[in-house]
């Protein structure tokens, strides 16, 4: 009966959350710092994967997640940007750009090459309508690969669009908001391209921060 | 506490089920179930954080004192839970990628705070390890069927991509129940959580008051051994 008494007591209660917080903490700092490698090395294998999906194979042969370079977007932000290189000279470069779907951020990533043409473009993240908006998605329907090998045109800016808008792109039965959103992104993708084409390409080998070729 | 085993596994699985009987957790219930597969992932993950939890709440049971005990068992839970998604996103990354969502949510999983406070802070230890697997197996079997009834309905497949949740050898679950299906939007929606839910409810009362109702008419008929008349 007389620990039940003490339990009443506002410096027992006190002391255990006290002590509760602190093994808490204990035991979260030590499994962070346990765990904290793996993570990064797991999530450094995705954004791998998902960069090299919008490269063609063998189109580059350097460490893409090591030659990066950060650029200040339209809008202010800054944009990491990873080479690919093939030797020396810089082939091509992917970047990620974000639509604002229907149900909110469009997460995309898209290469473009030296020239400024698309090698690929890919959703990585969304929340699209399941059955409508998704259909942007690669592993729902092959949307996406429409944008491969297109380049921004500047005597016919009004084919970047979808079809209901005149453009080049389909849309989707019910679903307009979304591939029009994808459309807008990746034309401003492009426009970021070629207004920092030099930095990105030629003055390339310079700026390089990252292991050399 | 004095339950049997087979006592507290009935209560989880269906007398007490977390969301068929005591209509806890209805958040992941709607959220998850677009498919079986989800369904089955997110019962899966909470029966392990629910199996722990309430290990952990009944063994210190005896020191917490009631007055701070929501504080301790919420630091608890939350805790377990980034202890657990800590260590899936290290280490088991590829099921990490399908249940990582999930984990998370488990965190605002009422059924678990709701079996700490109602089970494990007033049993041993085992027992509450019992009722937490068997809770979690009920809360499991719940979300599966929510989820096998609207992605039949919604995409006319059943437990789609369940191998890769479970591995390559589960293959087989996956089917397609009807072939060329055009699919029914309303099902995959929100909309069709509650829908669903609503008429496995209501199903699951009807058969109940069925079976009340049989008990009733036939226990008179051998107690006074004469036909009972039309009902």
């Amino acid at each position: 009966m007389k620990f039940a008494a003490l339990r009443s007591t506002v410096g027992y209660q006190a002391g255990l959350l006290g002590v509760v917080a602190l093994v808490a903490s204990a035991a979260l700092a030590l499994a962070n710092h346990y765990t904290a490698a793996a993570i990064a090395a797991a999530e450094a294998a995705d954004l791998q994967a998902s960069l090299s999906q919008v490269l063609p194979v063998g189109f580059s042969d350097n460490d893409l997640l090591r030659d990066t370079l950060t650029l200040i977007d339209a809008e202010g932000a800054p944009l990491t940007v990873y080479r690919a290189r093939k030797g020396e000279g810089v082939e091509g470069v992917i970047y990620q750009v974000t639509g604002n779907g229907y149900a909110g951020p469009i997460a995309i990533v898209m290469g473009v090459d030296r020239d400024g043409r698309i090698l690929g473009v890919r959703i990585t993240k969304h929340t699209e309508t399941p059955g409508l908006g998704d259909k942007i998605d690669s592993a729902k329907s092959g949307w996406a690969l429409a944008f491969s090998g297109k380049s921004l045109d500047p005597s016919a800016p009004q084919r970047w669009a979808v079809k209901k808008d005149g453009g080049d792109f389909d849309q989707f039965t019910g679903a307009t908001i979304t591939p029009r959103a994808v459309v807008k992104a990746v034309k401003q993708g492009l426009e970021f391209f070629a207004a920092h084409r030099s930095e990105l390409i030629d003055g390339a080998k310079s700026a390089s921060n990252g292991t050399p070729g | 506490m004095t339950d049997t085993y087979s006592g507290i596994l009935r209560n989880g699985l269906w007398k007490q089920n977390v969301v068929l009987v005591q209509m806890l957790a209805m958040c992941p219930t709607m959220a998850l179930t677009s498919s079986a597969t989800n369904g089955l992932g997110m019962g899966l993950a909470t029966t392990a954080v629910l199996a722990v939890s309430n290990m952990l709440v009944a063994s210190i049971r005896n020191w917490v004192s009631p007055d701070v005990r929501i504080p301790v068992f919420v630091v608890l839970i939350a805790t377990l839970v980034t202890l657990v998604d800590m260590s899936l996103n290290a280490w088991l990354h590829d099921l990490y990628k399908v249940l990582g969502l999930f984990i998370a949510l488990i965190v605002v999983n009422c059924a678990i705070l709701g079996r700490a406070e109602a089970y494990a802070s007033k049993a041993p230890v085992l027992d509450s390890f019992v009722d937490g697997l068997a809770m979690g197996l009920g809360f499991t079997l719940a979300l599966t069927l929510v989820g096998s009834v609207r992605e039949a309905l919604g995409s006319g497949t059943l437990f789609s991509n369940a191998s890769v949740l479970l591995g390559s050898r589960f293959v087989f679950l996956e089917l397609k129940v009807i072939p060329d299906y055009k699919g029914f939007l309303l099902m995959v929606l929100p909309p069709g959580g509650f829908l669903v839910l609503g008429f496995l409810l209501a199903g699951k009362r009807t058969w109940e008051s069925l079976r009340t109702r049989r008990r009733e008419t036939v226990k008179p008929e051998s107690q006074v051994g004469s036909p009972v008349g039309t009902a």
